[in-house]
């Protein structure tokens, strides 16, 4: 998936001069995820450019540079840095182009790592969709790979307005042939379906994708699995349309259970497809604990292919929501 | 809104001439006297924070920067919407809520932007528009134009981390830009002595490397020579400069503050120095104007903003349509 992402910076770059890329460590060391590979190479220190340590100064810098006409790409090592700039982020950037009557906007892609597996720790390790989705003016999105990776990413930096750009950690390097030329399979607010089947709708987004469709493939349901690609907006007409036709969700998410993403679609499922339900719709989340650094803990922490299966299997034969696991053993 | 035939940019070049900066002086310190007044009397919501004893700052700046110049500034911003040119019926009529504000009236008292005089919306954050001006002056550089940015913050703005992350980005890249610290003493409603330990924030400046100097800013003679100094400078491609101007603001932090917290007699001392009433003496000293005329200028200037607070009363109030509007892409007026 890294080489997609450059892949996708780079046609970028190449088609538009206004595309720019910041961040720390991302020109001379080509990132530290290796996310932009020949970049500074190809397109010059004016337009690849090393930050100091400064979230705050540099993603404002960034609002500065794209109100001024640029189109710039912004990388945050590790998601949670962007807790030192979400004011430039969610009260700067977001609100430009309202309070300016759309004089000033803020066509700005903010890339950030995301999400748990790797063994980086609490402070290293979340997936933070929720610090984002609940700010009018912001777009969230999080690709499953590389194909999606490259696709997602040349649209959000397409896009006129600020877009946080989630990429989970963990799949920077799987592998998936990429059809450069079918990128524009893939839109903000487009879901994708990525196995079909008719018992049950699994909605999956980021890293929970690949685990979703593992699921999938083993279970002895037929479940459908829908990669969300973006989580806000997302694309309630194609979850809707597949509830409607399976009569049950079920979500798979990274995050903790209080305030997760799948939320807000299990109420607006549920309220819009009642009468379709043949079961209460379900989230499969990790628990509300930060996420824990020894192996055997992390694991645990993030939902399995397995756990996910076995909770497909219990919720499409009983019709019964299915205990969270740690409320089942941690009484 | 009727057409004018004073338009923002003609306003903007009036402010060439001293009696047309003496009369924009004039005109915020009225505006904001009337912004005020309007509050106490209930017709504005929320809170209000104005610049009365500031004026000789926002004039002197808007004087001497281009219109293609991009102003970052904060919430305490009217005197700088008035001086870059807006006019003062849409600056009153955006906090009375109203269609013909800056803002449409979704903004409000902090929030007016008019990108034809280069004002982007000031920010109800402290500090927050300092990298944005960075950010902006990058633009210029990568652009080659010869535009600078002003980033415009009150002195608290000055212990927050977008400040030393904003300059010494800007120091580091080199960007034409000019940071400007109004240094009113207070922060909210603590003194500066209580909250900062340099006794010039322009000291600050030594630990980015760059210029800093402190101004006397109730002179606009001299913030128009010290902003024309950073922002040749800045076009020249030699870097930022932080420029601090020692100032008073005579009305509390905002419309809730009574501003007890002063000792008694400070603001009578920064009155005795009031920006206006030094101009007016370098007016008549260099025989530009007689007191009378400067009196009948200010009975003008009060009657014209009389007839703006009338004219943005009377205006339409914002519609429950605008407040959906702008606020992405795909979502037009």
């Amino acid at each position: 998936m890294r080489q997609a992402i450059a892949a996708a910076i780079a046609d970028e770059m190449a088609a538009d001069e206004r595309v720019v890329l910041i961040g720390e460590d991302v020109a001379e060391a080509e990132g530290v995820f290796k996310t932009s590979e020949g970049l500074l190479e190809r397109f010059g220190p004016d337009r690849v450019r090393d930050t100091p340590i400064s979230e705050m100064g540099f993603v404002g810098l960034a609002v500065g540079v794209a109100a001024s006409g640029y189109r710039p790409i912004v990388e945050i090592m590790f998601g949670e840095f962007m807790g030192v700039a979400l004011d430039q982020l969610s009260t700067q950037a977001a609100k430009m182009r309202y309070l300016s009557r759309g004089e000033f906007i803020s066509p700005i892609v903010v890339r950030m790592s995301v999400g748990p597996g790797l063994g980086f720790g609490a402070q290293h390790s979340q997936t933070l969709e929720s610090w984002f989705v609940n700010t009018p003016g912001l777009k969230v999105v999080e690709p499953s790979g590389a194909k999606s990776a490259y696709g997602l990413l040349r649209a959000a930096i397409r896009d006129d307005d600020p877009v946080v750009f989630l990429e989970p950690r963990i799949l920077y390097g799987e592998r998936e042939n990429v059809d450069f030329s079918q990128h524009h399979e893939y839109a903000i607010g487009r879901a994708l379906t990525v196995a079909h089947g008719s018992d049950v709708t699994v909605v999956a987004a980021g890293q929970t994708v690949p685990i979703a469709v593992a699921a999938a493939g083993t279970t002895a349901v037929s479940a459908e699995v829908i990669d969300l690609g973006s989580i806000s907006p997302w694309d309630a007409d194609a979850v809707a349309a597949s509830v409607e036709r399976t009569g049950r969700l079920v979500i798979v998410e990274a995050n903790p259970y209080s305030g997760g993403w799948g939320a807000a679609i299990v109420a607006e499922i549920s309220s819009r497809c009642f009468g379709n339900l043949k079961a209460p719709a379900h989230r499969i989340t990790c628990p509300d604990i930060p996420v824990p650094y020894a192996a055997p803990l992390e694991a645990r922490y993030v939902p399995t292919p397995e756990s996910v299966a076995e909770q497909l299997e219990f919720l499409v034969s009983t019709g019964v929501l299915p205990e969270q696991w740690w409320k089942k053993e941690m009484r | 809104m009727t057409t004018r035939a004073n338009s923002p940019l003609e306003r903007r070049s009036q402010l060439r001439e001293p009696l047309g900066r003496h009369r924009r002086m004039l005109e915020i310190r009225r505006t904001e006297d009337s912004i005020k007044e309007l509050f106490s009397s209930g017709l504005i919501a929320g809170s209000t924070h104005t610049c009365q004893g500031q004026e000789a700052v926002s004039v002197g700046i808007a004087s001497v920067i281009r219109s293609t110049d991009l102003v970052s500034c904060t919430y305490r911003g009217h005197g700088h919407a008035l001086a870059l040119g807006i006019e003062p019926v849409s600056v009153i009529a955006e906090i009375l809520g109203r269609r013909g504000g800056t803002t449409g009236g979704v903004g409000g008292s902090m929030h007016l932007s008019s990108k034809e005089v280069g004002l982007m919306p000031t920010t109800a954050i402290i500090g927050a528009g300092i990298p944005i001006a960075a950010g902006v002056a990058w633009a210029a550089q990568l652009s080659g134009s010869e535009d600078v940015a002003i980033a415009v913050f009150g002195d608290g703005a000055s212990n927050i981390g977008a400040f030393h992350e904003g300059i010494n980005l800007a120091a580091v890249w080199k960007l034409p830009v000019v940071f400007i610290c109004e240094n009113n003493l207070y922060g909210e409603y603590s003194r500066i002595d209580s909250t900062t330990a340099v006794e010039n924030i322009a000291d600050r400046a030594t630990a980015y490397g760059i210029p800093g100097v402190v101004v006397d800013g109730q002179e606009i003679l001299a913030v128009m020579e010290s902003v024309t100094e950073a922002v040749s400078r800045a076009r020249r491609g030699e870097g930022p400069s932080l420029l601090e101007m020692k100032t008073y603001r005579y009305a509390g932090h905002s419309r809730s503050d009574p501003a007890m917290y002063r000792p008694a007699g400070e603001l009578d001392q920064w009155l005795e120095r009031d920006p206006i009433a030094l101009h007016a003496e370098i007016l008549i000293r260099d025989s530009r104007a007689t007191a009378g005329e400067l009196e009948l200028m200010e009975a003008e200037v009060a009657a014209s903003v009389e007839r703006a607070v009338q004219e943005a009363q009377e205006s339409a109030i914002a519609e429950v349509a605008d407040m959906f509007a702008h606020i992405d892409a795909g979502m037009g007026p």
